[in-house]
């Protein structure tokens, strides 16, 4: 019942000023004419028109007129503003305000107690993904939050976009104003924008759960959606709401520098510009985030300085951590300078109110007013499409506007008023008048005493004096209301006890009081207090500007080890080395290799020099670049999608990592090739993307130009998912595996056919298109494999389909049937040593290279594994010693083999003049425990410089130390601070399951958690 | 034809049933004086016979020397020529769950791991698998002795060292319970998710959790010190029964720490009781060598072959930590992940070395400080007159995987089969295709 009182009262207390046409009134109706001119004001209209000395005038909701000597017209009320400012209340383009949480699904994951859920749970004729759910409309969910609107309106806010931030495919989210009138009226947009992101959110789909897979099936959606417009086959709400929603503005939610580059990517692809929301690390690739031509929403979140006084703590902390605490600030400043258009958010803070404080440190980092005002006001309005209601202060559009004591952004303002549509929200009393001052207090019996009023605002703290006999200086609580105040003071003795004032503000030129008082053992008694002279102020030092010390330089990547400078090629001449040729000529020794351009120009014995940089190689091994046909390094979100037996659709090549360190790792470890592939937690798994470590570069500059597409595939106790998961996904026996593969490959073929008759309307399916091209021979498949009976089986399926298999990987038991890989040209690619780890590998046999090689298999070993990686040379070494493999044949296991069965032999793998200048100088035999690879290049750029490493090793040390300084300053100086908490390292191998929506939740939870 | 082949195959496969893994028998005690002559000898105390000999009887060395100077009675003895050849003591695998388990991925196989927090009465020696397929694919390395350690928990257990050539575990053991494994408590350095958050805990939570776990390895080493000096109480205790020959010094303590305040905390606590612990893993101990000098600790290194812990870490740092602390004078041994990864044992030698420890220090820190560490540096872990014949002559450099090629081993004088499974799997295929 009291609910139900309170809620009427809440209409009835909005219902005066915004009586809505079609809801009754209880009562008389109280509809005011809403008048107002503000007289005298500096009026700042938009970013680059300010009219001093302006009238505003408002009716009801909206602006009637700005300008100067507007004439006042009759029935309004009049608020003189002579000093003051006029803003416009500013927008935020991205929050969640009025919008529940979303309750969120426990996260799944290796041994973890998640469902397979394959299909929607959903009521309704909704999309197959309940992740895409563009269904939602914020519109039809919205809720006024009267508390976080009256924290938004205090720090200047008067507009949002309000997102519903759950799914792939969001929905429509809506603009509203933070008024506290009902719905219908502070909707002022009810479709601002169609919004994404790669989060699946409360979906309870198993899939994706990968980065990789959220993009396959945003992709997958757009398809779904061109095809579902001309078919007649089935009603689908999503895909219809999808259709319609085309023509909005797109707003993509990613997270960082990275995911805008594959927001935009996916966008460009469709033909779709998105604005985009991000998480305000773009100074780091700032070029390739202004080359995406993408509007951005940033956030203006700067984390704490992290709390390093004890240096075994502080070791937790890494130098990319630190650098971005350092350089963040700078973030909005570079956005301006590089000419990108962007919106500034309070989304992520912990308060509204840490905006200002931001802003501010944004400012000093370089960020101009302009171009702050900008970002909070008509950037985000264009963006929304709301520019004709908000953003500036213009005749017609809706009288949103902040009132203020000086500049916004100056460091002292207060922000007075806060109009939204009209009605005002005090944030700060205006025109209050100002107490402070030295005043004489005389009370009756009490004689003449001291009264200094100072503090903020008109005056917030009081101090009372005696002079003379009983002399006496205390401070005094001073508690104000109005023109009433009350003042307690002690003065020890005459009188004892507590004396208690209260009274009201006789005269304000000059400033008296009078009033009563009572003492401790009851008296009453009278009081006045008179002004004396105003405080003396204590000469203020104008506050130097804070001097920023100089930042760092920015680092490519962003991690340990990063280049402040992107290396650059140069043409170096190896001098006498023996040289690996892998080629017919075999091992030279005393023999020079010249790189030029990027490739091996010359090998041969004294060689000229030239203008050539000469490295004496005396004693040292040259190899050709080390290949690793299967890696997993280098991936973000993920590395395998297995919520479903075939994820073909997924491509590796969409989450490409350059910040991993694991690049620069396997660099010190000769490696200069890897095959990024897909995991193996379903028969056939992801496309595979193939990178050269090319330390430093983006995400895109890694990929091996021209190379194949490969595919994974993988057999046996992975994908029927015998050491994991709940048992319900297909397959679980080796005997269901090969239905899959029939399954899928017979559908393909359908579907291939399908494709070709003219006029069809066959609904293009990324899955079945990745199966196409195997049977095309478009694609290569690298299949994961232990016994010897599902080789045999797929070779069968492969024989019977008509297509083929590339290379089978780990194959660990190929021994067993190297003659009909042989037979069917299939390479190998197997680990050195690996076994017992699973009941698979029970007769895996370090003798297993050995085998296939001498049947005459193209035989590699790879590593599965960050750590291996490093020193596959050593694995390769491991041939010699099982089976005492030729020392020459052993190091094509990791150089030339691998290349020939990835299909880049022509480009590497060998030391010939043409081939790229992958490149490794060796300390000793490559073969050996004893080698140190000391000189890695990758298209004749030395990545990896045992010598140089340490230098940089020194100068990191140097800067660390640097940035730990800075960060104890900033604590002494009153800073905030954080506890030193490392970043895990994600390490993923073959059996590596994530949940990327999950991570990403837990991400952004604890990022409020630990204060 | 090709069936024919294949039937003959068969035939010859079972014909020469000696090869099959269940027949690989332990071999018979020496009964003839041995003399290994012209071998290059690897003490193992970092000392080295260019041109060497090694005499044993009955299991014991009772000869070492230089090859060019000694007069040898060769009455009774079997000569073995090892020229340009290579002895080595039997390498000894520390900390491994080796005979433990068979398959990881196969829960009938895992005997490693009790459940429950306080275990000090487990006891790792009477689950030790003599039949397991994997330990004859180490000896074939060079691996003839092993620290049988249990895992998990805050108190895991005892380990017991064998051989690796043995009919069932009481045969094998070489010492019974050498040491008690206690896992030091340790806050997560990574709250969990990429985000550094675990939800639900926040990070003054943890630290607590972890001040109670050391806070009850307190109390169970105070109540089991007490329970060891008073008499015997009506109602026995066998986890504090367990724990008597910790105080008396019959069993060590060996305690897994990582970061420099968790070893400094771990050996403070057991000097408390007397105790002076072995400390494993030690990835931060080069942070504080000269306490781990003072208190003259020695470390078990975990496998050099593994990726830095911090990002921000000198790549080769995990390469490069056991040389940092041999180098300072700390007693270091070299260990290795699991179990049928120990045949790697070597190349981790191999690794230190190439990284600052130079070979014959490095072959220390897998032969006589690890049998230092165990407690069994009398008889084991160097070719010293006394002490067992436990060794192995190699072709080459051993510590180095292109160079291995252990021909013969012998472990307390008994040449033992170096036949395994897999080279069983090999043989059987090889001849299949007619290839070698």
């Amino acid at each position: 019942m009291k609910k139900i009182l309170l809620a009427l009262a809440l209409v009835f207390s909005t219902a005066f000023l915004f009586a809505q046409q079609t809801y009754p009134i209880n009562g008389s109706y109280d509809i005011r004419p809403g008048l107002y001119a503000f007289t005298n004001a500096n009026i700042v209209v938009n970013a680059n028109q300010t009219i001093s000395n302006g009238v505003l005038l408002i009716k009801d909701k909206i602006i009637q007129s700005v300008g100067t000597g507007t004439a006042i017209p009759k029935g309004y009320v009049v608020v003189d503003l002579k000093g003051k400012y006029i803003y416009p209340s500013l927008i935020d383009a991205f929050t969640a305000y009025g919008i529940p949480e979303a309750q969120r699904t426990a996260a799944g994951g290796f041994g973890g107690t998640r469902q397979s859920i394959f299909t929607s749970t959903k009521k309704g004729a909704y999309n197959w993904n309940e992740a895409i759910r563009p269904e939602t409309e914020v519109r039809s969910v919205f809720a006024i939050d009267t508390k976080k609107a009256d924290d938004m309106r205090k720090a200047g806010f008067g507009s949002v976009n309000v997102i519903n931030r759950d799914g792939i495919a969001r929905g429509t989210s809506a603009a509203v104003t933070l008024n506290d009138a009902s719905e219908n009226l502070v909707i002022i947009k009810d479709q601002t924008a169609a919004n994404y992101s790669f989060n699946k959110g409360t979906s309870a789909n198993d899939y994706p759960s990968s980065l990789m897979g959220s993009i396959a099936l945003l992709r997958q959606t757009y398809l779904d959606a061109t095809w579902y417009k001309n078919q007649k086959e089935e009603y689908n709400i999503s895909l219809e709401e999808f259709n319609k929603q085309q023509t909005l503005p797109q707003l993509f939610e990613a997270d960082g520098w990275a995911n805008i580059l594959r927001a935009v990517k996916i966008g460009k692809e469709f033909g779709k510009d998105y604005i985009v929301k991000s998480t305000g690390d773009e100074y780091q690739r700032i070029d390739a985030v202004k080359a995406t031509g993408a509007s951005l929403i940033i956030p203006i979140n700067f984390a704490k300085a992290f709390d390093v006084e004890d240096p075994a703590e502080a070791r937790n902390v890494s130098l990319g951590q630190m650098k971005a605490w350092e350089l963040a600030p700078t973030n909005p400043s570079v956005l301006e300078k590089a000419g990108i258009n962007f919106a500034l958010t309070t989304f992520s803070l912990d308060n509204p109110r840490d905006f200002w404080t931001n802003i501010r440190t944004a400012l000093d980092n370089g960020l101009t007013e302009k171009q702050a005002l900008l970002s909070v006001t008509e950037v985000p309005a264009k963006m929304l499409g709301i520019s004709d209601k908000v953003g500036s202060i213009e005749k017609g559009k809706l009288a949103n506007f902040l009132i203020t004591s000086d500049n916004l952004f100056k460091t002292g303002n207060i922000i007075y008023e806060n109009w939204v549509q009209g009605k005002r929200f005090v944030v700060s009393k205006m025109d209050v008048t100002d107490l402070r001052g030295v005043y004489n207090l005389n009370a009756d019996g009490i004689g003449a005493l001291t009264l200094k009023i100072t503090g903020t605002g008109g005056g917030t703290v009081a101090a009372i004096e005696r002079t003379g006999v009983d002399s006496v200086k205390t401070t005094a609580t001073f508690v104000r209301s109005g023109d009433w105040v009350s003042i307690n003071f002690n003065l020890k003795k005459n009188p004892k006890g507590d004396i208690r004032l209260s009274g009201y503000l006789t005269s304000v030129s000059p400033i008296a009081f009078k009033g009563e008082f009572a003492l401790s053992e009851g008296t009453i008694g009278k009081w006045t207090a008179t002004f004396k002279e105003a405080n003396k102020e204590t000469p203020k030092r104008e506050e130097p500007k804070p001097v920023i010390a100089a930042n760092g330089p920015l680092i490519y990547p962003f991690v340990a080890f990063g280049n402040t400078l992107q290396p650059t090629a140069e043409t170096v001449l190896l001098k006498n080395a023996t040289v690996w040729t892998n080629e017919k000529e075999g091992i030279l020794q005393n023999t020079d290799v010249l790189l030029e351009n990027g490739k091996i120009k010359a090998v041969g014995k004294g060689l000229s020099a030239g203008t050539a940089k000469v490295i004496d190689a005396t004693g040292k091994h040259i190899t050709a670049g080390l290949i690793d046909e299967h890696s997993h390094i280098a991936g973000s979100g993920g590395i395998n999608e297995g919520a479903q037996s075939s994820s073909a659709e997924v491509r590796i090549a969409d989450i490409i990592n350059s910040e991993d360190v694991n690049i620069y790792r396997q660099l010190a470890g000769g490696v200069t090739t890897s095959h990024i592939l897909h995991g193996s937690a379903n028969p056939i798994g992801g496309q595979s993307q193939l990178i050269k470590l090319r330390w430093g570069k983006l995400p895109e500059e890694l990929k091996f130009a021209g190379a194949d597409g490969f595919i994974k595939f993988a057999l046996g106790e992975n994908v029927k998912q015998s050491n994991f998961g709940t048992g319900a996904r297909f397959p679980v026996t080796r005997m269901g595996v090969e239905q899959t593969f029939v399954d899928d490959f017979t559908r393909a073929k359908e579907y291939q056919k399908a494709l070709a008759v003219k006029g069809n309307n066959v609904r293009r399916d990324l899955e079945l298109d990745a199966i196409v091209e195997i049977l095309n021979n478009k694609r290569f498949i690298t299949c994961h494999s232990y016994v010897q009976s599902e080789i045999n089986m797929l070779i069968h399926v492969a024989d019977s389909l008509g297509f083929k298999i590339n290379t089978f990987t780990h194959i660990l038991e190929g021994y067993k049937v190297a003659d009909k890989m042989k037979a069917h040209g299939i390479a190998a690619s197997t680990f050195s040593d690996w076994w017992a780890y699973k009941m698979e590998v029970q007769e895996a046999i370090p003798y297993n290279g050995k085998i296939m090689h001498n049947v005459g298999i193209t035989t590699a070993f790879n590593s599965d594994d960050a750590e291996m990686a490093r020193r596959l040379n050593q694995e390769a070494g491991k041939s010699v010693l099982y089976g005492g493999v030729p020392e020459e044949d052993a190091l094509k296991f990791v150089t030339l083999n691998p290349a020939k069965m990835l299909h880049i032999d022509n480009k590497v793998g060998s030391i010939k003049v043409g081939k790229d200048a992958d490149v490794v100088v060796w300390s000793d035999n490559p073969l050996s425990i004893y080698a140190k690879a000391e000189k890695t290049f990758v298209d004749g750029i030395a990545y990896w410089d045992l010598e140089k490493d340490a230098q940089v090793q020194k100068a990191q040390q140097v800067e660390r130390a640097r940035l730990i300084q800075k960060m104890l300053d900033s604590k002494n100086k009153g800073g905030r601070t954080q506890r030193p908490t490392g970043i895990p390292q994600t390490l993923y191998n073959c059996e590596t399951l994530s949940d990327y929506s999950a991570d990403l939740n837990e991400a952004m939870e604890g990022a409020h958690s630990h204060e | 034809m090709n069936k024919y082949i294949l039937t003959l195959f068969f035939v010859l496969a079972t014909t020469v049933a000696s090869f099959a893994q269940a027949n690989i028998s332990p071999a018979k005690a020496q009964t003839k004086k041995i003399v290994i002559f012209g071998a290059t000898v690897h003490v193992g105390n970092g000392q080295v016979i260019d041109n060497g000999y090694i005499i044993f009887e009955k299991g014991k060395i009772t000869g070492v020397g230089d090859a060019t100077v000694v007069k040898l009675n060769m009455t009774d003895a079997e000569m073995i020529t090892a020229n340009g050849k290579h002895v080595y003591p039997g390498f000894i695998s520390p900390i491994t769950n080796l005979g433990l388990a068979e398959f990881e991925s196969v829960k009938a196989t895992l005997d490693f791991q009790e459940i429950g927090n306080m275990n000090p009465h487990i006891r790792s020696i009477v689950a030790y698998n003599t039949d397991s397929k994997v330990p004859p694919t180490l000896r074939s390395n060079g691996i003839l002795m092993a620290q049988i350690t249990p895992q998990g928990g805050t108190i895991a257990g005892s380990s017991s060292v064998v051989q690796l050539d043995a009919w069932n575990w009481e045969d094998a053991a070489l010492k019974i319970d050498d040491a008690q494994h206690v896992n030091w408590p340790v806050t997560p350095r990574f709250r969990g998710g990429f985000g550094g958050a675990r939800p639900g805990f926040s990070a003054d939570a943890l630290a607590e959790r972890t001040q109670k776990a050391v806070s009850d390895l307190d109390e169970i080493f105070a109540q089991a010190k007490a329970y060891a000096e008073g008499e015997k109480p009506t109602t026995s205790n066998a986890r504090l029964a367990a724990m008597e020959n910790l105080f008396n010094g019959k069993e060590k303590l060996f305690i897994t720490a990582d970061s420099q305040k968790d070893i400094v905390a771990a050996v403070n606590f057991a000097k408390k009781y007397g105790i002076t612990p072995v400390i494993v893993g030690g990835d931060e101990a080069y942070l504080i060598i000269d306490f781990l000098k003072e208190n003259n600790i020695s470390v078990v290194v975990k496998q050099p072959h593994a990726l830095p812990n911090n990002v921000d870490d000198d790549v080769n740092m995990p390469y490069k930590n056991a040389a940092a602390l041999a180098n300072a004078g700390i007693t270091v041994v070299v260990s290795i992940d699991g179990y049928w990864q120990q045949r790697n044992l070597p190349f981790m030698a191999g690794t230190v070395a190439t990284w600052g420890l130079g070979k014959e220090k490095a072959l220390q820190t897998i032969t006589l400080n690890t049998a230092k560490v165990l407690g069994i540096d009398k008889t084991a872990g160097s070719i010293e007159i006394g002490k067992d014949a436990t060794l192995f002559i190699s072709a080459g450099d051993a510590l180095d995987m292109k160079t291995n090629k252990v021909e013969q081993a012998f472990i307390q004088g008994r040449s033992i089969n170096l036949d395994n499974l897999h080279k069983q799997l090999d043989k059987k295929f090889s001849d299949k295709y007619r290839i070698k």
